[in-house]
């Protein structure tokens, strides 16, 4: 039988007037790893408080490896948070322990004997990259270290559940993308069920294989990445987030966009390839069979969740029905945005 | 300089320090329990309950607003019942306690409630209890600025312990007044004010010293 990890059935969370979750219900599987996306204010905070058995929603069930977290008395919360790994923004290392002793204190918590932690930590501490520096005081370490060993302290217990709050937010690019990896590598390695809360496109769009999307503390979408990404039309709200990772028409270019073709103009078109079709040499295709030129001005093929994703705005010239019958057979998700008038 | 102003102020000196290492001993073990509760009764805390928290406050200002000489005289019933006498070092270790708690508590109270509380939620969120919390966050995360605080504490403590020699206390204090002021002996008052000042001195260094050795951020 497979138990989702997480199921989240129409969980409701009011504080006073305000809505914060609304009728909320997803599921996790194994080995899973969610994005839970949305601009500030949509719930994102409520939903991880009620994940990690911090705040009681107000209505609905939240089952964590099939036990209702809702109704479980104080002493059997303390016992189910030690199955969750939290991973923090901002890290909340304890100052006045080493990094050996801030991975320390979740074993000594659960009650694993003292002779039993330093092997553990070591490994953990492996596992991290951080076997040097044990020893350290957390005001020690950069940012990036520190996450790692928020990271290493999550897993002290192997939990079923990881939950990451913002856990790159405050970190720059490199040492997120750094972050990121270890995640991912952690997710495969142990097979860990992993849900990321974050306001960051570019986080789901790099490790996550499922997408929720929240807004205004409904979810408006709830699918793997690939496909929210590769649809041909989303929610306003998805449209919005993405809108700040997709490749957008040059503002010059964009000027002069207008709704009908121009004779001897180009026409601007979106292509999306989600998976092994984004490798297909879909516009060389295109100049071969109909003679007319095509170029890319925005975008390229990336990776999403693992899979070649391809988001490119293109330029065609002399577009026609037959060159869009064409192009659809590889996207038929395919967008015309405008057409460009000749110069002259 | 006589052997015998040595001897008296060698001893003195002693008294004092029995007088203000008890005292603020009781201070920590008196003041720090209050302080959590406290912190911890109040909005938002690890055993929220607003109203007992407003009350415990009131308590411990009441008994900040009492002037100390005042509290020396009211509490002589007490400390004969304690202590079997209303004089000497241990009767004066009484009244100072009393006064030293809850200006401890609220001083503590202070670096209790800097500790950042995201800190409190992670261990809860390891399935830490109540008492964890404050065992592995509150306390140890407060640690410098409770020495420090109890740096403070002890300085105010020596001031009181002189003044608890004007109720024949012994110590520093009792020399300064018996010998200093009232036989008008210039030379015992300077050399008294001189070693409250080395005395002060190292209780400042030394509390500077650990609490700097303790705050790792």
């Amino acid at each position: 039988m497979d138990v989702n990890v997480v199921d989240v059935r129409h969980v409701s969370r009011r504080f006073g007037g305000h809505v914060a979750l609304d009728d909320v219900s997803f599921s996790v599987a194994k080995g899973e790893i969610l994005g839970v996306i949305g601009r500030s204010g949509a719930g994102k905070s409520s939903l991880l408080r009620c994940l990690g058995a911090l705040d009681r929603p107000d209505a609905g069930q939240i089952l964590i490896e099939g036990q209702d977290i809702t109704t479980l008395p104080q002493a059997g919360l303390v016992a189910l948070r030690r199955r969750i790994g939290f991973v923090f923004q901002h890290f909340n290392l304890l100052s006045s322990r080493t990094v050996a002793g801030n991975i320390s204190l979740p074993l000594e918590i659960a009650g694993v004997p003292r002779a039993d932690r330093p092997q553990r930590i070591a490994e953990l501490l492996a596992l991290v990259g951080l076997s040097a520096h044990g020893d350290k005081w957390p005001a020690q370490l950069s940012g990036g270290q520190k996450q790692r060993v928020g990271i290493a302290r999550a897993l002290a217990n192997d939990p079923a559940l990881l939950l990451c709050d913002e856990a790159t937010s405050a970190l720059d690019p490199e040492t997120t993308t750094a972050i990121l990896d270890l995640l991912a590598e952690i997710n495969r390695e142990l097979g860990l069920t992993i849900i990321l809360i974050t306001h960051e496109m570019d986080v789901i769009r790099r490790i996550a294989t499922h997408l929720v999307v929240l807004d205004q503390g409904h979810i408006v979408e709830n699918a793997p990445t690939l496909a929210i990404m590769g649809a041909a039309t989303q929610s306003a709200v998805t449209e919005a987030l993405l809108s700040e990772t997709q490749p957008q028409v040059p503002p010059a270019l964009r000027a002069r966009l207008v709704a009908e073709p121009a004779p001897d103009g180009w026409a601007i078109i979106r292509i999306r390839l989600a998976g092994e079709a984004a490798w297909q040499p879909m516009l060389s295709l295109l100049g071969q069979q109909y003679g007319v030129e095509a170029t890319v001005l925005q975008g390229g093929t990336t990776e999403i969740a693992g899979q070649p994703f391809a988001d490119q705005i293109v330029s065609v010239t002399g577009y026609c029905a037959e060159i869009h019958d064409f192009l659809t057979q590889f996207d038929p998700s395919l967008k015309v945005l405008g057409h460009v008038p000749a110069d002259h | 300089m006589s052997r015998l102003i040595i001897d008296l102020i060698a001893r003195a000196t002693w008294e004092t320090t029995i007088m203000v290492a008890c005292s603020g001993l009781l201070a920590v073990l008196g003041g720090l329990p209050l302080a959590l509760l406290m912190v911890a009764m109040r909005r938002g805390g690890l055993m929220p309950c607003p109203p007992a928290a407003r009350l415990l406050g009131l308590v411990v200002d009441i008994l900040r607003a009492i002037p100390f000489i005042i509290l020396l005289v009211i509490l002589i019933p007490v400390t004969r019942m304690i202590v079997g006498t209303s004089l000497g070092t241990a009767a004066a270790i009484v009244p100072l306690s009393l006064a030293a708690i809850p200006y401890f508590a609220r001083i503590a109270e202070v670096s209790l409630r800097a500790v950042d509380p995201n800190l409190v939620d992670a261990v809860r969120t390891m399935g830490g209890t109540r008492w964890m919390i404050v065992r592995h966050v509150l306390i140890p995360e407060a640690l410098p600025g409770l020495v420090a605080g109890l740096t403070v504490t002890l300085i105010t403590l020596t001031g009181a312990s002189a003044m608890a020699g004007a109720v024949g206390a012994g110590g520093l204090g009792d020399l300064a007044i018996r010998y200093g002021y009232q036989r008008f002996n210039t030379q015992v008052m300077s050399l008294v004010v001189v070693v409250l000042i080395v005395f002060v001195a190292i209780i400042q260094a030394a509390g500077n010293a650990l609490s700097n050795h303790l705050r790792h951020d």
